[in-house]
């Protein structure tokens, strides 16, 4: 069904939002390709998971995955108590995570509510550090179309980078695919030049043929990565979960060519978390995902255990969280 | 920016918490004992390292084994009630769960395996196997198979899971009050006589469990002894027979479990990427050496296709390499006599013109390897969809229909496992109440445990391991 196409170039998700597979005429349509994908069953997903999780990445191959994680975080704060100052704070760790070593990698981005993001792109300057918003009525999503694409405009000429999207549980839970479909075109178009993530919100869809289903209508909507959550609704990013979506945006780019990014959120805390995330990425999608281009934790305590983790790894000492910065 | 390449950095598990000794001797009436006979080297395969000098029993050897054995029969074992039998096992049960890493270590040295596999299978397994049957050595009147035991059981076993197998042998008969002499296998002998150890570290009244060592003609003498009432082997089809032959014309009860040829069976609503995996799993677990083991791949034409591209690119994922290593998927041949074997039929499978595949992956060079290879392109009627390969080697095969899928999975002299993968429950269970094979997965493959009854049809064997089936072997 899905395989057999040489993958000649790999590109981001095409500027036409156009669907390359064209299943999205209408409900019907849709619901038959979504549910013509193969299952997943939901033992099995999770035996595989936990056993790439008992891989043993030490030495170099930790060093390795340390700073790739570190560069991989969107550093996150979605909080109603955020202030200027807090999201300035952010900007400056995002930049230099660990002041103290310059070859500390950057990370990725930070990632902040649409208001914040004039002063989260003046915290992070010229840095390269992305900023990311959350809009669309974030976390529910429940708000009318029109209020979602002003929020996704208001963001986007404030300076964001990056989307990140809630898609319409209720919509895709009820069956309307198309609905689901039609609201990530609109707000994919709404983004203009800002690269679009859209969240699923797994721990609402529930079943993991649900995840697939969902990567599917979100990549095939034009979405440049599939995100598990808004970390508002447990569970949130979990190792099967994300091993789901790793396993769509590889069959999606056999299919079209075009490679979409996956950003597990919420929930991975720990480095040892990230670089189990890692291990799947590596052994699931391949290494052509070890990027940050195609690779995000969204995080926010997650940074200081990876700091903490490699100034173990480079001093041999175990510093404790006074010796990084705390939000 | 540069694509970083993940690669693993060696992690290997530490062998200092193993003390192997320079030579061994028999485990006879709780105490090591030199052999009469002379010795045989046992080798890590993984680096042809030989680990240690180990008794070969002789006829004169097993007979005092025997007697010792009948000795604990007679004067403690059978005598005692269930529930201080149960304490014993429980008791062991609890020291293997407490040196388990000893014993996975010592396992992936001697035979081979991946720690990975040795540390998250098979001792767990082993555990659970002493702790299940210690629940029934007192509850034996309501097993259904009454509750006297049948005396003396020889035991041997294969070295493909040599301390797994010792326990679904040693663990039910020491339940039903029986006493045992058990043979391992003569390139994986270490775990057992480490498990010896354990035997007398639980205390456990001399000669219950006897341990004597050796090749073919140690196994002979040991079915062979007059004082024997049950015979159980798990091992070749080949040497099954050559057993049965023995044991046939006097009172001894026999249970075998033997070879397969088992048919993993994908249909084309299957839940590809956990199907992938199961084949994975069936064939590559344990290098192949599984009686179980889903040797024959059968999948629906309509998929065959799709399910080949995402079953090689997995396989390409396939980490082969030192046991030892905690990242390791697929470790050492057992011997050099298997390795021969699985060429010898890899080789018949491209000269009867089937097409031949191996995992790009590099080899050590010492030690004894073979690469995660699959055959497309076979027929029934080629070897390698026929014979046992006891390899990581993949036939696979296609059909059409359900009717069709059943009749070449059934179409084997063995019938020992078969694996169905489909998202539609009412053809797992048609389909699994037509396939004439012990054990039947659906939507996974290679699960153990030791409620679970397991054992063959046809040149399979005869005889149920595990669950409260498992005890019928050992009582009367």
């Amino acid at each position: 069904m899905l395989t057999g196409m040489a993958v000649d170039a790999v590109e981001h998700a095409p500027e036409t939002t156009a669907a390359p597979l064209d299943v999205a005429r209408s409900d019907a349509s849709l619901r038959r390709f979504l549910h013509g994908l193969p299952g997943v069953d939901q033992v099995g997903a999770e035996a595989r998971a936990a056993a790439l999780g008992t891989r043993s990445i030490k030495t170099t191959a930790k060093a390795t995955a340390l700073d790739l994680a570190i560069s991989m975080v969107d550093l996150t704060t979605l909080e109603g108590a955020d202030t200027v100052g807090k999201v300035r704070a952010l900007g400056a760790k995002a930049v230099h995570p660990d002041p103290s070593d310059p070859t500390c990698p950057r990370v990725a981005a930070v990632c902040v509510y649409p208001d914040m993001v004039a002063t989260a792109k003046a915290a992070v300057g010229a840095s390269g550090v992305k900023v990311a918003s959350v809009a669309t009525a974030f976390p529910s999503g429940r708000a009318a179309l029109d209020v979602k694409l002003a929020d996704t405009r208001d963001a986007v000429e404030a300076g964001a980078d990056e989307i990140d999207m809630v898609i319409d549980r209720g919509a895709f839970l009820s069956g309307h695919y198309l609905a689901v479909y039609e609201e990530i075109v609109a707000v994919r178009e709404a983004c203009g030049p800002a690269h679009l993530k859209v969240i699923l919100e797994t721990g609402e869809l529930a079943t993991y043929d649900n995840v697939r289903r969902a990567s599917w209508l979100a990549m095939l909507a034009g979405g440049h990565f599939i995100k598990t959550s808004t970390g508002k609704v447990q569970p949130a990013a979990t190792l099967p979960v994300t091993m789901v979506m790793l396993e769509a945006v590889r069959d999606y780019r056999e299919a079209t060519g075009v490679q979409i990014g996956v950003k597990p959120a919420g929930g991975i805390r720990s480095a040892k978390d990230a670089v189990k995330h890692l291990v799947v990425v590596n052994e699931v999608a391949g290494p052509d995902w070890l990027d940050p281009d195609w690779f995000r934790f969204g995080a926010s305590t997650l940074l200081n255990d990876l700091l903490m983790q490699r100034i173990k790894l480079t001093t041999g000492r175990y510093s404790g969280p006074d010796y990084v910065t705390v939000d | 920016m540069a694509r970083t390449e993940l690669e693993y950095a060696p992690a290997p598990e530490s062998r200092s918490i193993v003390d192997i000794r320079a030579s061994y001797g028999l485990f006879v009436g709780g105490e090591f004992v030199d052999g009469h006979g002379s010795s045989f080297k046992t080798v890590n395969p993984a680096t042809e390292e030989v680990l240690a000098e180990v008794a070969e029993a002789d006829e004169h050897d097993v007979d005092l084994a025997v007697k010792a054995a009948r000795r604990a029969y007679d004067r403690v074992w059978s005598r005692m009630p269930g529930a201080e039998r149960a304490k014993y096992l429980f008791r062991i049960a609890r020291i293997i769960a407490e040196r388990s890493r000893e014993l996975a270590v010592l396992e992936s040295i001697d035979n081979g395996k991946p720690i990975r596999e040795a540390r998250d299978v098979d001792v767990p397994i082993v555990a659970a196997h002493f702790f299940y049957y210690a629940g029934w050595a007192d509850k034996l009147k309501h097993s259904g198979y009454g509750e006297t035991p049948l005396g003396v059981a020889a035991q041997v076993i294969p070295w493909n899971f040599p301390l797994m197998m010792l326990a679904w042998k040693v663990a039910p008969a020491l339940a039903c009050g029986n006493t045992v002499v058990l043979k391992p296998a003569e390139t994986t002998p270490l775990t057992a006589l480490l498990f010896a150890e354990i035997c007398q570290q639980a205390e456990l009244p001399p000669g219950v469990v006897n341990i004597v060592t050796g090749a073919g003609s140690t196994g002979q003498a040991l079915v062979g002894h007059p004082d024997v009432d049950k015979v159980a082997f798990t091992g070749s089809t080949e040497v099954g027979k050559a057993i049965a032959r023995t044991v046939a014309g006097t009172d001894k009860r026999l249970t075998l479990e033997l070879g397969g040829k088992a048919a993993n069976i994908v249909f084309d609503d299957a839940p590809l990427d956990q199907a992938v995996e199961g084949v994975v799993n069936g064939i590559f677990f344990n290098q192949g050496h599984v009686c179980c083991a889903g040797s024959r791949l059968l999948v629906q034409e309509s998929v065959a296709e799709e399910v080949l591209h995402r079953l090689k690119r997995r396989m390409a994922t396939l980490r082969v390499g030192d046991p030892l290593d905690k990242n390791t998927d697929v470790g050492a041949i057992n011997s050099p006599e298997q390795l021969a074997r699985i060429r010898e039929l890899s080789a018949a499978g491209e000269a009867e013109g089937a097409e031949r595949w191996t995992a790009p992956c590099l080899l050590p060079d010492t030690g004894w390897w073979f690469a995660p290879t699959l055959f497309t392109d076979v027929t029934q009627a080629h070897r390698i969809a026929r014979e046992e390969i006891f390899g990581p080697v993949l036939s696979v095969l296609t059909f059409r229909t359900p009717a069709e899928a059943v009749v070449k999975a059934n179409n084997t002299p063995y019938g020992l496992s078969a694996g169905i993968w489909s998202d539609k429950g009412s053809r797992i269970l048609q389909v699994a109440s037509q396939l004439r094979a012990g054990v039947v997965w659906a939507n996974t493959f290679n699960q153990f445990d030791p409620t679970s009854p397991f054992g063959g049809y046809k040149e399979s064997g005869q005889g149920r391991e595990g669950g409260r089936h498992g005890l019928e072997a050992y009582l009367r």
